[in-house]
Formats: structure tokens, C-alpha cells, sequence
């Protein structure tokens, strides 16, 4: 089982839709699992697409950032979700690159309890991106 | 100089809890040592051969006086009374404990100060040109816009866990001080049909594959930078190779792809990036050109100085090496050499710190600066001062005349700390500055730039010294090699490796040899080395480094 | 032919210090001669394993070669010289202390 993390803690995933591979996604997908390796480009962003799940293999390995931020300014509002090994020191990051959400393992969530996720849900504060972009 | 506003110091202030959260993390296990290895480097904390190390950014090298004797302080409370100036215009701190880092954080965020990225995967402090707002060959000062890709690069969430490190450089001089052309980025400030902007090259870089960077556009306008900046990360977040550590620097990719294709995927990312920037960054630029502003600078006599430079021969040879061009009559560029014969190269004191503050204080309009070349620059020195302020430098063993000079060498730490190091660096600098000395000779020789790594990641630039020493294990004793006719200027080149290398002991009198070839072989005085090795080549100098192969053949 | 194992010692360094440690047969301990000598190629394998388990304590842990001068390990190379001493341009480190 995975915990779902969002900004008021853990939570349980209320998505019961599955995720079609990336690969294999038609041009009436509801959800999409997204490899870290993908070009943004390619990800076809269609009016039944809802969900979008991006896996981060590592937490060191931070292609999903730039995915997220290239989805978004292409023009995706749909869900988007960071899959995998993510740390509570990368929530705000995520966030902030227009993730909505994250799911971690079991494991990860014993050993970072939901207050050291809590702890970044200021990810709106302090953000220099904010000062340059407007 | 730039001021932190009520959103700097807010910002410092939070990330510093976060990071003291961090440590804590770590010690009761909620963090492995492989997730808080990246988290404590973003916050400028190694872990060294002997201890840790804090490395403290100087963004854009310029401090001022309080500032400085706010690193004395930290030297003092935390360490071990000294600081190491580094080729990336930050200040090392060689022995802090872990607990202790998160204290010092705070202390240097009480100056307006920080270590954020200046390590780690990240964007790292942006360089520029020491000489900055005050060089008489300035088109622009370079500061304001290093400022802004300071904030605009700081905790940028899209460019903490990247394929491995990213180096910008900022130049606003024709007369290139910044290494801009071995950097990831290097920024040279130009101006096209009146407007300002910005040629950008990409993918330079030394270590293990040094490279020339390449130009992806000759004219970028001002308000296109943050953007452009931010789809060329973007990319190479993107595409650049996480296989492999030595093949993931973005000189790589540009290798890889060409960079007809780069400057093509940029293009088409800065398409849809522009669109997220509404234009305030200009407004916040034009701000903090304010911020730099020049100093009032005073007219004044400066008979005190015509007076001494005739009477005082020590303050003569002083003033003839140490000082440079000032764009306002009657001012001069100090450079104050962290080189003495004998000494750790960029290592200061507690004592001389505070020292270097008073007297930018005093003498410098508050104003210091970290060179890459290791040294300190007060860069508003009126001429009258001079000699009252070489008086008090001779004071600390502060008024080496000798930059640009054979003994003011750039060198890494080398194995004596750093735990990639393959060789030690340092006691061959402090070798070769002591022979020299010794001869007498280093004012004859004139300018020749050596620069020292102790491995192949290339900290201390030996590919771009005039004489390149690079330090390695050879079967397990220390061995150095040597490259020759290396240029960080404007004009940039990777220098020839000249053959095998040299065990310690021998290397010092083959630097001799090679120095004293190109003695013979100048044309007159005023041919320095460098000239002479593009005139000659490499080979009088490889014959002088190895006479017995000269001996084998004849 | 499989090249013979020669003397080994699991070194580290100090989580909270960052200071060299070494692994004697009950916990770690600044001094090189105090640490455990390994000539066990199996047993150095697991020790090094305990070693690398302790991660509240330490960090960076791995096997170092020594030579056995009667029974006081010494290094081999200059680099474990150096960890074992300090740098050669202040007297800081351990032999600040010794």
C-alpha cells in the first residue's frame, strides 16, 4: 500500500481509476503513468486526461520537477501526482513545479512521519520564483 | 552593494530552521546518510578527509567590511582562527562540527549572508568579474544581474536534484576576468544597436574533460536572461546524462548533441518558458542597480602618493604589481595578495580579516572583494591612502607585492583536506613561491600564472594556467603533471600536456627549467611567458622539462 | 590466482565530529593503534557490514589497507597518512592533539 501526501498530512488516495503506461496511452486516457525518462513534449495533453502520475525512481534524480513545470505551462490542469522515492525536504519543491500531490511508500512515510511533511506545507512562503516571475 | 530586504532575510531565516530541522533528521535516523548528503550540500556542507567543511557563499565575490569581520568571528567561535578563499569566490571553513553548522548559518545570516548552493547538484553561486564597478575598462558593472540570477537561482524548485553541478559566470568587461569560458554558463555583457544584453556561451568547463564553451547566442536582450537562463537548465535537467557522473555536466551534452541541436531545444523550451515571467524581474533589476551604485568618490591631492611610490622602493614594487587601473581619476584598484612566500595560497587569519575590514572602512567606501584568483581586492582606494594602507597591510604579512607574479598561484586544498584529492596541492605552492622568492627572480620573470589541482576535477585550473600543475596517484606516491600555454582570458585555452609527470621532489626544479627557457628564449622584457610559449610552441619547454629524452636521442 | 588479503581496518568518519574513526572489536576510537586488525577476508567482510550499519553514529565506512608494524597497524598509503596525521600545512587534526 502507498500514502497519499498532501498539504494538510497523509491521507488516504481516493483515485480508484488505475494509470495506463505511458506508452500504451490512447487519445481518450483518463490517466497516464509518466516514466522519469519522458520527454515533456510527447505527453499529449487531451480534454479526457485527468490524472497524471510521475515517477521519480530516486529522490536524487529530479527530471520529474521539469516534467511537472513543462506540463503545466503547456496547459495541463489536471491532477498531477509525484510517484516513488520523494522526500518531505522535496514537498515544497514538488509543489512548487505544480505537483498537486504525492505518493510514497510505506517505508518512507515510518521513517518521515506526516509532521516533517506538514512542516513544508508553507511551500507558498518564501519563494524567490515568485519575486522574478510575478 | 546589494541590501537583504524584509523577503531575504525571511527567506534565510526559514531555510536555516529547515536546515537545523535537517540535521536533527539525520541524527534520529528519519533521514539516511544518502538523502541528507545532498540536503547538506545544497547548504555548503562537506564532509572532508579530517571533519566537516563549510563552504560560505561571497556572491559575485563582494562583501563589505562588516561582512568580513563577520567571517572572522565564525573563524574564531567555530573554527580553527582562519578561512580559505576559494577559485569560486567563496570562503572555506575547514573544521566545523555538525551540530555547530546550523549556529554559523545564523550568524552569517545576520550579515545578510549564506552557504545555500554552494555545492551540491545545484545551481551554484553565480562569479564575476572581481574588478566590478570599479575597472577603467568596464562596460557594464555585472553585479546587479548576478544579483538577480542569485535570486532567481536560489531554491529554484525546478533545480535542486539535477544531473550534477551547474557553474554561471558574469563578465561586463572585454577583458575577461571571470573564466567565463570554462564555466556551464558564462554570461559576457554586450551592447547591440544601443541595447544592452548578452552573449551566452555554454558548455565550458576544466575537470576531467576540460572544454571552450560555446556561444548559443551572440545577442540575448536583457529581459530575455532569466528565461533563457531557465530553458537552457531546463533542458539539460532533461536530457543531460545521469549515467554517469563524469558524463553529466552540461559540456557533455553540448559534446553529445551539438550544439546546433541544444541551441534548437532551447529555443523551442524558452518559447513556452517566456510566458511564465510577466516582466518584473526588469523591474527588480533596474532596483537593484540602485544598490550598486558607485561610491562618492573624492578629489583629492595625491602628492602623499607621488611622495612615498619615489621615496619608498618597497612601496614602489608594492604599487607597481599590486595595484590596477580605477575607471575615477585618482583612485586605484588594490589587490591585496593572500599569497605570501611560504604560506597557504587564499588561506587568511582571523586577525588579518578584521584587518582587511578596518581598512575598507577606512580607505575602500565598504567595499571588498574575493578574486578566484584567491585574493582580496579593495577596489575604491583613493591614491592619497596608499601608502598608509600598505603600512598597515605590512603590519598582518598582507603586503606581498607579488600578483600576477609566479609565486601568486592558484591552488585547490588538495589532499590535505578534500576527500577527492589524489595528490596534495598545496606544499608544491608553497615549494615553488619559497624557491622564487629565493632566486629573486619572480619581478624579472613578470607575469606567469600558475595554477595547481590536486585531481582531475581541476578546482584549482591547472588547464588554464600559463603553467598547469595537476596533482596525482601514481602506484601510490604523489606524481604531477604538467601542462603548459593555458589562458583563462578572454582569449581561453586548454593547455598541452607537456609528458610524464614528476614526483614531488623533482617537480619544483622542472618548473625552474621551464621558467628559465623561457628567460633565454624571450625576445626582450616585455615578452611575458605566455607570449613566448604561443611564439615558440611547446617544444623548447619539453626539452627543457625532460633533457634526458633530449640526452636518449642524440 | 586471486591476489592474497592483506591486513585490513574498517575506518570511518564521525557523524557528529567528522573526525577518522576506527573500528575496534567493541565500538570506534580516534587511534589508529587501538583499532581492530582484520586478516580475515570473510570476517572483515562482516565487519565492515556492522560497521556500515551503525549510521546514527558514522558515515562514509570502508576498508583500509595497513600494514602490521608487530602488531601497531600502520597506513599504506599516503592518503590514510594523512587521515591518520592531519594536513601537512598546519599542525591541525590529530596530531594537533598528539
Amino acid at each position: 500500500m502507498t500514502i497519499l501526501v498532501t498539504d494538510t498530512g497523509f491521507t488516504a488516495d481516493t483515485w480508484d481509476q488505475g494509470y495506463t503506461p505511458f506508452g500504451e496511452a490512447a487519445n481518450d486516457v483518463v490517466s497516464i503513468d509518466v516514466p522519469a525518462d519522458t520527454n515533456p513534449a510527447d505527453i499529449k495533453i487531451t480534454p479526457t486526461l485527468k490524472m497524471v502520475r510521475i515517477d521519480f525512481p530516486s529522490f536524487a534524480d529530479g527530471r520529474g520537477f521539469t516534467i511537472a513545470r513543462m506540463l503545466r505551462l503547456a496547459g495541463y490542469t489536471g491532477r498531477l501526482r509525484a510517484y516513488g522515492h520523494v522526500i518531505s525536504d522535496q514537498y515544497a519543491m514538488a509543489r512548487r513545479t505544480g505537483f498537486d500531490e504525492v505518493e510514497i511508500h510505506q517505508d518512507l512515510a515510518a521513517r518521515q512521519p506526516q509532521e516533517q511533511w506538514k512542516f513544508r506545507s508553507d511551500w507558498k512562503d518564501n519563494d524567490y520564483q515568485d519575486r522574478m516571475r510575478g | 552593494m546589494y541590501t537583504y530586504n524584509d523577503f531575504d532575510k525571511s527567506f534565510i531565516a526559514t531555510r536555516n530552521a529547515q536546515f537545523r530541522d535537517q540535521v536533527e533528521r539525520r541524527i534520529d535516523g528519519s533521514l539516511t546518510e544518502d538523502e541528507f548528503k545532498p540536503l547538506r550540500l545544497m547548504n555548503g556542507l562537506y564532509l572532508q578527509l579530517h571533519a566537516y567543511m563549510l563552504r560560505v557563499a561571497i556572491p559575485y565575490g563582494t562583501l563589505n567590511g562588516g561582512q568580513m569581520r563577520q567571517l572572522a568571528f565564525i573563524a574564531d567561535k567555530w573554527d580553527k582562527g582562519y578561512g580559505h578563499f576559494t577559485t569560486r569566490q567563496n570562503i572555506q571553513y575547514n573544521w566545523p562540527e555538525l551540530r555547530d553548522v546550523p549556529d554559523m548559518l545564523d550568524a552569517l545570516a545576520k550579515v545578510g549572508m549564506h552557504a545555500i548552493q554552494t555545492s551540491g547538484n545545484t545551481i551554484r553561486n553565480v562569479t564575476a568579474d572581481h574588478f566590478a564597478g570599479a575597472s577603467a575598462d568596464e562596460i557594464a558593472d555585472p553585479r546587479p544581474v548576478a544579483e538577480l540570477i542569485r535570486q532567481w537561482s536560489t531554491d529554484h524548485p525546478e533545480f535542486q536534484f539535477m544531473p550534477r553541478k551547474f557553474k554561471i559566470a558574469i563578465t561586463g568587461s572585454p577583458n575577461d576576468r571571470a573564466v567565463t569560458r570554462a564555466h556551464d554558463i558564462g554570461l559576457r555583457m554586450v551592447e547591440k544597436d544601443g541595447e544592452a544584453g548578452f552573449e551566452v556561451i555554454v558548455g565550458g568547463g576544466l575537470g576531467r574533460t576540460p572544454m571552450i564553451g560555446k556561444v548559443i547566442t551572440d545577442f540575448l536582450p536583457q529581459e530575455d536572461l532569466l528565461p533563457y537562463l531557465e530553458s537552457v537548465v531546463s533542458v539539460w535537467n532533461q536530457i543531460g546524462r545521469r549515467d554517469n557522473k563524469y558524463k553529466a555536466r552540461i559540456k557533455i551534452t553540448v559534446h553529445e548533441h551539438g550544439i546546433e541541436e541544444i541551441r534548437r531545444l532551447v529555443d523551442e523550451r524558452f518559447a513556452i518558458v517566456k510566458g511564465s515571467f510577466s516582466g518584473i524581474d526588469q523591474v527588480r533589476l533596474a532596483e537593484y542597480k540602485t544598490h550598486f551604485a558607485a561610491p562618492d568618490f573624492v578629489v583629492k591631492s595625491e602628492a602623499v602618493f607621488k611622495d612615498a611610490y619615489h621615496s619608498d622602493p618597497i612601496f614602489r614594487s608594492w604599487a607597481d604589481t599590486n595595484l590596477s587601473a580605477h575607471k575615477a581619476d585618482g583612485y586605484s584598484i588594490v589587490s591585496i595578495s593572500i599569497k605570501k612566500h611560504g604560506d597557504t595560497p587564499g588561506d587568511a587569519t582571523s586577525d588579518q580579516m578584521r584587518l582587511m575590514a578596518d581598512l575598507a572602512e577606512a580607505y575602500g567606501h565598504n567595499e571588498l572583494r574575493i578574486s578566484h584568483e584567491q585574493n582580496v581586492i579593495l577596489p575604491h582606494v583613493h591614491k592619497s591612502d596608499l601608502p598608509a594602507l600598505h603600512a598597515a597591510l605590512k603590519e598582518q604579512g598582507l603586503a606581498t607585492a607579488n600578483i600576477g607574479l609566479i609565486s601568486d598561484i592558484i591552488a585547490c586544498p588538495g589532499m590535505d583536506y578534500c576527500a577527492l584529492a589524489t595528490a596534495r596541492s598545496i606544499p608544491i605552492a608553497q615549494e615553488i613561491a619559497t624557491r622564487f622568492d629565493d632566486l629573486k627572480l619572480e619581478h624579472d620573470i613578470g607575469n606567469l600564472k600558475i595554477k595547481i589541482s590536486g585531481c582531475i576535477n581541476a578546482c584549482g585550473h591547472h588547464h588554464v594556467g600559463h603553467i598547469g600543475i595537476l596533482g596525482l596517484d601514481r602506484a601510490g606516491v604523489e606524481n604531477y603533471q604538467v601542462t603548459l600555454g593555458g589562458d583563462h582570458t578572454e582569449t581561453a585555452k586548454i593547455g598541452d600536456r607537456a609528458g610524464r609527470g614528476f614526483e614531488a621532489h623533482e617537480l619544483v626544479p622542472a618548473i625552474e627549467r621551464v621558467v628559465d627557457t623561457y628567460l633565454a628564449l624571450r625576445t626582450d622584457k616585455d615578452e611575458e611567458f605566455i607570449e613566448t610559449y604561443r611564439r615558440l610552441g611547446l617544444a623548447p619547454f619539453k626539452a627543457a622539462l625532460y633533457p634526458e629524452a633530449q640526452a636518449d636521442a642524440a | 590466482m586471486s591476489k592474497s588479503f592483506t591486513p585490513k581496518v574498517v575506518t570511518a568518519n564521525d557523524l557528529l565530529k567528522g573526525d577518522v574513526i576506527y573500528q575496534t572489536a567493541t565500538g570506534w576510537t580516534r587511534d589508529l593503534a587501538d583499532a581492530e586488525i582484520l586478516t580475515d577476508e570473510a570476517h572483515a567482510d562482516l565487519r565492515l557490514i556492522e560497521g556500515s550499519q551503525q549510521i546514527a553514529d558514522v558515515v562514509g565506512v570502508y576498508l583500509m589497507d595497513v600494514a602490521l608494524d608487530g602488531t601497531a597497524p600502520q597506513t599504506t598509503h599516503f592518503r590514510e597518512a594523512f587521515r591518520a596525521k592531519g594536513p601537512s600545512n598546519y599542525v591541525h587534526g590529530k596530531q594537533e592533539v598528539a
